[in-house]
């Protein structure tokens, strides 16, 4: 049972951060249509970012998320008011192939600059745990996600209760009728950009001390942020925070019970069966 | 006294598809001015102009001494004219309370946003009970109600209304060109576009009628209302 336990609470903590990377993703693709494949460069960023502060400023990844969540806004406003805003009216093969792009010069760029060594952001804490009545917690993981639920319910809270973030709903359910409120479109896919660049720096400050850096990683990222946001319903920021915990879980079940290598198998297996059944997604009527 | 929206000779075209061809009209402060037509006479596509959804290809539209061709949708609606667009488009994932508010998402309108969600549910008490139900759940006319709430929650100087009663039950309908009727009374100048012609003329001051992307008849609300050609086309008598 304490087995059981184990593997769950693990998934979940885990889950958060797929959680946290899948809610960029979907905002993006609410606001705009635009599916961002360059979602997982991003976070790749944002591990770089993190673990430079580390090393030669001696800033706590943790801690650090405050840094690299406005770097990473500031990037992706960028990205979206110098390329993607020039292509939301564009075929959707276009735009995926720009975004596609955009992660490519983004992790050819780091392998250029940092070369394609793995890197290792080892503090104090790293492989330290912590024991509740016979499970043992990562303290990484404990801390990672604490910060992501903070993360998540502000941006909640945003959505929710600011004009700003009424906006964006409002843009991503009708685009027009949000135009004819006076929302100004392009600032709010500017604005929904950013943050969802933003979400993922966070993720990447805060995966960075328990795993690898290397200009590559991104790639996973995008591919379960994908899964996560598909399976919770393209567009529903609470279907991508359950499809990210759901992943989590059966991930971490999947190799504890199945094997460790097998694991992703039992995601994707899991992944088609929601598809069969659900084609929507879980919550996949429900928008934001 | 200069109108308080002119549109003069307006072409517009959907790729090689003209559809308005040198529009031309005028709307006073304090009038319900009507722009009727049938189906696919270009009524929406005028309206869709004056709010910059769509570029007309030339001619001009000044609103109080600005020229609205040059500014883009949202400065618009800060200028003070709003739409209520056709087929009510509601936000469906917002309560009731939240669509009014976003009515007055623009800054000029947030102050006073409490006072005018008041006026809102005093103007539709069915919404007042429905305050707290998801949009994309209410009824058609209840939707309708909400959407011309919502373009009220600014306190337009000139409120766009495309075919508020589509779709609507008879007795609906009549409720609605009433309460048209009642916020023109209350001070906010309207141009409504309609298929039921027999309704808004009979709330209107002044009435166009577009046939084919082109100005055929214009005059007072009564006066077309009488016009045998009008009664021939619309009225069935």
């Amino acid at each position: 049972m304490a087995f059981f336990l184990q593997s769950v609470l693990s998934g979940v903590l885990i889950g958060g951060i797929y959680a946290l990377i899948g809610i960029g993703l979907t905002l993006i693709f609410g606001v705009m249509r635009i599916i961002n494949f360059a979602q997982g460069e991003l976070v790749m960023v944002g591990m770089y970012v993190t673990f430079f502060l580390f090393r030669l400023a001696g800033i706590d990844p943790f801690l650090s998320v405050l840094l690299t969540m406005p770097a990473l806004f500031v990037l992706g406003a960028i990205l979206q008011s110098t390329l993607i805003n020039r292509v939301l009216d564009a075929l959707p093969q276009n735009q995926i192939l720009l975004t596609i792009g955009i992660g490519l010069v983004l992790s050819n760029t780091a392998m250029l600059v940092f070369t394609s060594d793995y890197r290792i952001l080892s503090t104090s804490y790293s492989s330290s745990s912590v024991a509740i009545s016979g499970v043992h917690l990562s303290t990484p993981l404990l801390y990672c996600f604490a910060i992501t639920v903070v993360i998540t319910g502000a941006l909640y809270w945003f959505l929710i209760r600011t004009d700003t973030g009424c906006a964006i709903r409002a843009t991503a359910q009708d685009r027009e009728a949000a135009q004819l409120m006076g929302v100004d479109v392009r600032r709010m896919s500017v604005l929904a950009f950013g943050l969802g660049a933003a979400l993922a720096g966070a993720a990447g400050a805060l995966v960075s001390p328990t795993y690898y850096i290397y200009p590559q990683v991104g790639g996973a990222f995008t591919l379960k942020a994908f899964v996560v946001v598909v399976l919770g319903g393209m567009g529903s920021i609470v279907g991508a925070t359950l499809g990210g915990v759901i992943i989590g879980t059966a991930e971490s079940l999947a190799a504890a019970y199945v094997s460790s290598g097998n694991k992703e198998m039992v995601v994707y297996v899991l992944f088609l069966l929601v598809l069969l059944f659900k084609p929507a997604g879980l919550l996949g009527k429900s928008r934001m | 006294m200069s109108p308080l929206l002119e549109m003069k000779d307006l072409d517009f075209a959907y790729g090689d598809v003209h559809v308005l061809h040198g529009v031309s009209l005028t709307v006073d402060k304090g009038e319900i001015v009507t722009l009727v037509g049938s189906n696919g006479a270009g009524k929406s596509t005028t309206l869709r102009n004056i709010s910059r959804l769509l570029k007309p290809r030339s001619g001009a539209i000044v609103f109080d001494g600005h020229d609205l061709t040059r500014l883009s949708p949202h400065a618009v609606v800060e200028l003070g004219v709003v739409q209520v667009p056709e087929g009510r488009r509601v936000f469906p994932e917002m309560t009731v309370l939240e669509n009014l508010r976003m009515g007055s998402y623009i800054k000029s309108a947030r102050p006073d946003r409490e006072k005018n969600i008041e006026r809102a549910l005093a103007l539709f008490p069915r919404l007042r009970e429905r305050r707290n139900q998801l949009a994309g759940t209410l009824s058609g006319g209840e939707q309708q109600m909400l959407a011309i709430g919502r373009g009220l929650m600014t306190k337009p100087r000139l409120l766009l209304l495309d075919e508020p009663s589509l779709g609507l039950s008879p007795l609906l309908v009549k409720t609605i060109f009433d309460t048209i009727a009642e916020i023109n009374a209350q001070g906010t100048t309207v141009l409504l576009v309609e298929q039921n012609v027999f309704q808004s003329l009979r709330i209107a001051h002044r009435g166009y009628v577009l046939e084919t992307g082109r100005m055929v008849l214009s005059g007072s609300g009564q006066d077309l209302l009488g016009n045998e050609q009008v009664k021939a086309a619309f009225l069935g008598v």
